[in-house]
């Protein structure tokens, strides 16, 4: 075992990749709520509830990399990708709007028109934490063998 | 030694683009608020909306508030003392953002002591009194009923009932509430300088703002 910085391997670069994309969402989720000012709904700060620790998580995972980053952030992700394909479900109207915890909320309006280019936020979000859920699991299984 | 310089020259770059992207983004809102009020002054200041200040100012500040909003209380007081340091060259113009539940109702109740000339009188009763009826866990504005009347203005409440219920008033709020979304208000106090907005939240950022369009419209 190396005692010193083993260098860049792919193992490492994966997790950085994960890390990345959270550090980007949330920072994107930041984007639309404090300067776009969006007013986020409930479903939002759900995914963001997911989103947000992953940030910590996979970054201190990276110094070494460690079976606990996939242990810890795993979890984090797949609860925040639930609540994400629940959100497009609803957002495409796939799940009918009576059934949307959103219309109880103050700040929550149900259509968010904002769009970029094809994506919407939902959709943003999802494919996020997809990616994310992605890479932990390739890593998950390099690091068992 | 690389991964940690990885890391950091990633945050960095994030974290510059953030920076960049915001006052991007500001740039172009601004831009836009600046062209829509430059292209219609209706939207900006309709013929209803109610003034303070010299018709014939150089400088008008356009306030978006929410009665039932505590920063626009703060802000109230202010706002007079700012309009106290230019009085021939300020105009204020006060419009209704009621993002509150049931705030709208005040705004509509404003209008209808406005009717009867009370309006300022009617303001400074409805945010001194606002923490007993703008509660966000139970809002009562129709405490106000009595508030008003309870704080010695002399009001003739059954017209001012009536005012109140009246298509005018009501096309009144709703075409503050137009105006604010055409204009990008989503928070309250919004305020904007001859159609400039406030580059970030703030008192000193308001009075920057007001010299600069004083030092731009008035030469001495």
């Amino acid at each position: 075992m190396n005692t010193t910085d083993p260098g860049i391997d792919r193992d490492w670069l994966l997790l950085f990749c994960a890390w990345l994309i959270s550090t980007l969402a949330a920072l994107g989720s930041l984007f639309f709520s404090e300067v776009m000012e969006f007013a986020p709904c409930s479903l939002c700060w759900y995914q963001r509830i997911f989103m947000y620790p992953l940030v910590i998580v996979l970054a201190i995972g990276l110094f070494p990399v460690d079976r606990g980053a996939v242990r810890f952030g795993l979890p984090l992700a797949i609860g925040g990708w639930l609540v994400a394909a629940y959100h497009l479900l609803l957002y495409e109207g796939v799940v009918p709007e009576s059934a949307s915890p959103c219309r109880q909320g103050v700040s929550c309006k149900e259509e968010y028109i904002e769009v970029l280019g094809l994506l919407s936020i939902p959709a943003l979000s999802l494919l996020a934490f997809t990616t994310v859920v992605g890479l932990l699991l390739v890593l998950q299984r390099k690091l068992r063998t | 030694m690389t991964k940690k310089l990885l890391i950091i020259a990633t945050l960095v770059a994030l974290i510059g683009g953030f920076i960049f992207a915001t006052s991007w983004y500001r740039g172009t809102e601004a831009e836009r608020v600046e062209t829509i009020a430059d292209e219609s002054t209706n939207v900006l200041v309709p013929r209803h909306a109610m003034t303070l200040g010299p018709e014939g100012a150089k400088v008008t500040l356009v306030e978006f508030f929410d009665p039932a909003c505590e920063t626009c209380a703060v802000f109230h007081q202010p706002v007079k003392e700012l309009m106290a340091q230019y009085p021939e060259r300020l105009r204020l113009v006060l419009r209704y953002a009621p993002f509150h539940q049931g705030s709208d109702r005040v705004a509509k109740m404003l209008e209808a002591a406005r009717l009867q000339g009370k309006y300022w009188e009617a303001l400074e009763v409805m945010f001194a009194t606002q923490r007993r009826w703008a509660s966000h866990h139970n809002p009562q504005p129709e405490l106000l009923w009595e508030l008003l009347p309870a704080a010695g203005l002399e009001l003739d409440m059954e017209r001012m009932r009536q005012d109140f219920a009246g298509f005018e008033i009501d096309s009144i709020v709703k075409k503050d509430v137009e105006d604010a979304a055409t204009l990008g208000i989503r928070k309250t106090p919004g305020f904007l300088v001859n159609g400039r907005p406030l580059p970030s939240f703030g008192l000193s950022q308001l009075h920057q703002l007001v010299a600069e369009e004083i030092a731009a419209n008035y030469s001495d």
